[in-house]
């Protein structure tokens, strides 16, 4: 296979028209020739400036001269020891902001495809039979992890090869958190990826029990008290959805991007067998600009409907993807870019029939350094829609923080914890992920999971 | 999985199920609810904890078939297994937290309508074996449809029980009885706790209100997670956006929206029709629905 040394080697796809009907995965990844010859770019640097980019650290130059010499499970080895979730993180990181925004390469051309890479690795591992290696010792040590996302995941695991006996309280039914319940069928299957991820932290030993609301079923001070644990991370991710406020937001057909996406991927509403409803709009306004945002168009999309992307700044200010906002647009949904609502029409029977909005200009930069978008005066106009999906972030749920005594919480409601350990303001309680940053991605969820696994380590070594 | 200890079908369509749930037995309180789901692909459904066994790790549901999820779930026996039951969710009934010499001064009046009953049971028994005796009002539409009549007999002070046709007990809605004990009978009440259809609630707190009388409503909207992540549930108190999951499920009734919570239990009544009908005819679906062309 014959490339030039500035590009990646490209990487299969659906093609968009076909993939906009279904809920197939969208990208098919490297196959392992592909994979050796992207790998081949790599000039394997000393001073490896990706592994700074990445926030759990993997051995990136380390795993790439592996597959370079076509040693995959060894490549899958060195890869695991950094990170449980290698399949995931391969296909929704936002490596051009972190590993591959740092490579060399990507100086003079493109950087080297290694999110692709990773995810071929874990592929491979996966449909080889390869599991991570476990503990060889047991320390006798009971630790609970609440939450079994991408924090909870990563923290069980690193903590159960240390030794500790380890178990996860998840709230839902099905293990696996915001990648069950958030991120769509087509951009991280379900049952070939997350679920087997999951499989190989259980195979270290990690016991996962779902169906129990930490807060509720149980507290962290019973945990603690009565069942035997020594330390409790905490991982139980993002919280109550935002909505504007703006007049209309309680009429029907306006849901809020945590309960359109739950329903399609935990309840798979997108199936038509499906006991769980979904309402399948003709025409959908999302409002908001990140990825949820894009997942839940591009969710709506499959189900037939004409999808608006309503968003208040310009492009470059999206905070999804480049490859969530590429793979949108190529599937159709139509970018209503410096726009923003202000209310939501209702008809007769209190169904959505429109939502009126303004058109906006950039102004000055604000606290966060983006350009404050200003309202262009007698700029108001209507949009004919039939559904509205709020993607506007979340705020922390307080289920757990107003559950346990001594566990502090900053004015946004977010739990308190260091970067460094994830040590909160209660002794033997660790936390780290959404709960602690507000939404943020899977992969820094990953590195709160692993800096506290780290903390708690030393805590119980004490 | 959750096994069914018993399951007894208490009036058409009506069934009481006691299941074991050793962590929600431990930990819930009255006016909170679970969330169950019969198999691997079942929706998941709220109900209001009927009653609760701390020693034998048991919690009583009271399920009432109204779409294709409950139809399913009816169908169990005793022995059989739930999927999924999590709980205690949304928050306890704010008496449970009082001081309890001054709860043994009030006058409570509980109004329990339909269904409502099973989750009134609990909050009148854990009054009663604390020494507050309090009445309730129970009706329903007519005599086959009342439920739980003996038990809740043994923990009232007075039980009212009335019946919309006159089939049994008094005659008439439960508003009528409220104004009745309130006017003629010279009763008077601290508080009210009403809980049953919404369009009831709404009711019996537009009747209160006359009197002045507090009112706590248990609000049973649209849930998807139960735990304060989908948003589904929103409903507007004194202008303000609350989420009956994490927020509730009890509220100032006098301060609910009913008309838009009303409104936004419509959401889905066509797509759950549909699935109803599909799963009660199933390969004979043929769009009877009206709202699809059968299995296309």
């Amino acid at each position: 296979m014959q490339t030039d040394v500035l590009k990646k080697v490209p990487v299969r796809e659906q093609e968009a028209k076909v993939r906009a009907a279904n809920f197939e995965e969208v990208c098919l990844g490297y196959d392992k020739e592909e994979a050796m010859c992207e790998a081949g770019r790599c000039i394997n640097c000393k001073n490896a400036q990706c592994i700074k980019g990445c926030p759990v650290a993997i051995n990136i130059p380390g795993f790439i001269e592996k597959v370079k010499e076509g040693d995959i499970a060894a490549a899958y080895q060195i890869i695991s020891e950094s990170s449980a979730l290698p399949a995931v993180c391969g296909r929704v990181c936002p490596q051009e902001s972190q590993c591959e925004g740092k490579c060399i390469r990507g100086i003079k051309g493109e950087p080297i495809s290694i999110g692709k890479l990773e995810r071929f690795v874990a592929d491979w591992a996966r449909e080889n039979g390869i599991k991570p290696e476990g503990a060889k010792e047991k320390k006798g040590k009971k630790v609970a992890v609440i939450g079994s996302g991408p924090s909870g995941l990563t923290c069980a695991g690193d903590l159960a090869k240390m030794g500790y006996d380890v178990t996860i309280f998840e709230a839902l039914h099905e293990p696996g958190g915001v990648l069950v319940y958030g991120i769509p069928e087509f951009r991280l299957p379900k049952r070939d990826v997350v679920e087997k991820e999951i499989e190989n932290v259980k195979s270290l030993g990690v016991k996962i029990e779902t169906n129990v609301v930490i807060g509720k079923s149980v507290t962290i001070d019973e945990l603690l008290s009565e069942e035997g644990f020594s330390a409790v991370f905490i991982g139980s991710g993002a919280g109550l959805p935002k909505f504007m406020g703006i007049p209309g937001e309680q009429a029907n057909g306006v849901f809020s991007a945590n309960e359109y996406l739950t329903r399609s991927n935990l309840m798979k509403a997108f199936d038509e067998d499906s006991n769980t409803p979904i309402m399948r709009g003709r025409k959908v306004a999302v409002v908001g600009g990140g990825n949820v945002a894009m997942d839940a168009a591009r969710t709506a999309l499959r189900l037939g409907a004409e999808v608006h992307i309503v968003y208040r700044r310009s492009e470059e200010e999206l905070p999804a993807r480049v490859e969530e906002v590429h793979h949108a647009k190529e599937e159709g949904i139509i970018f209503d870019l410096l726009t923003n609502p202000t209310e939501i029409l209702e008809d007769e029977n209190g169904w959505v029939c429109g939502m009126k909005c303004v058109r906006m200009e950039l102004g000055e930069p604000d606290a966060s350094g983006r350009r404050r978008p200003v309202v262009i005066e007698g700029s108001e106009f209507t949009m004919e829609v039939d559904t509205v999906i709020m993607s506007l972030g979340t705020s922390p749920n307080p289920l757990i923080s107003s559950t346990t005594e001594g566990l502090e919480v900053n004015k946004y409601q977010c739990i308190v914890a260091d970067e460094e350990f994830g040590r909160t303001t209660k002794e033997g309680v660790y936390a780290g992920g959404d709960a602690v940053t507000g939404a943020a991605t899977v992969i820094l969820a990953m590195g709160a999971g692993k800096a506290a696994a780290r903390g708690i380590d030393e805590y119980l070594s004490k | 999985m959750y096994k069914i200890l018993k399951a007894e079908e208490l009036t058409a369509n009506i069934y009481l199920m006691v299941v074991e749930a050793p962590r929600v037995a431990g930990s819930c309180q009255p006016g909170q609810f679970v969330i169950v789901r019969t198999d691997a692909d079942g929706e998941r459904i709220p109900l209001t904890i009927c009653d609760y066994d701390r020693e034998s790790g048991t919690v009583t549901i009271v399920v009432q078939v109204v779409g294709a999820a409950t139809r399913m779930m009816c169908r169990l026996k005793t022995g059989d297994s739930f999927h999924d039951f999590v709980g205690p969710l949304g928050r306890p009934s704010d008496f449970v937290s009082e001081d309890i010499e001054s709860l043994r001064k009030k006058k409570i009046l509980f109004v329990a309508g339909g269904l409502g009953t099973a989750p009134v049971y609990p909050q009148v028994k854990w009054l009663h074996e604390r020494g507050v005796d309090a009445d309730v009002i129970m009706g329903a539409k007519t005599k086959d449809l009342l439920i739980m009549e003996e038990e809740m007999k043994a923990v009232a002070g007075n039980l009212y029980v009335t019946t919309d046709d006159g089939s049994y007990g008094r005659s008439g809605m439960v508003t009528k009885v409220i104004d009745d004990l309130i006017t003629d009978e010279g009763k008077s009440y601290d508080v009210c706790v009403a809980i049953g259809p919404m369009i009831m609630m709404k009711f019996v707190c537009l009747t209160t209100a006359k009197y002045n009388l507090p009112t706590v409503v248990s609000m049973n909207p649209i849930m998807v997670d139960g735990t304060g992540m989908c948003g589904a549930c929103r409903l507007t108190v004194d202008g303000e956006v609350k989420f009956a999951c994490v927020d509730g499920p009890e509220f100032d009734g006098h301060k609910v929206d009913f008309d838009q919570a009303m409104k936004r239990q419509q959401i889905y009544k066509t797509e759950e029709g549909r699935a109803f009908l599909k799963a009660q005819e199933g390969d004979t679906h043929h769009g009877g629905c009206g709202n699809c062309g059968g299995n296309d």
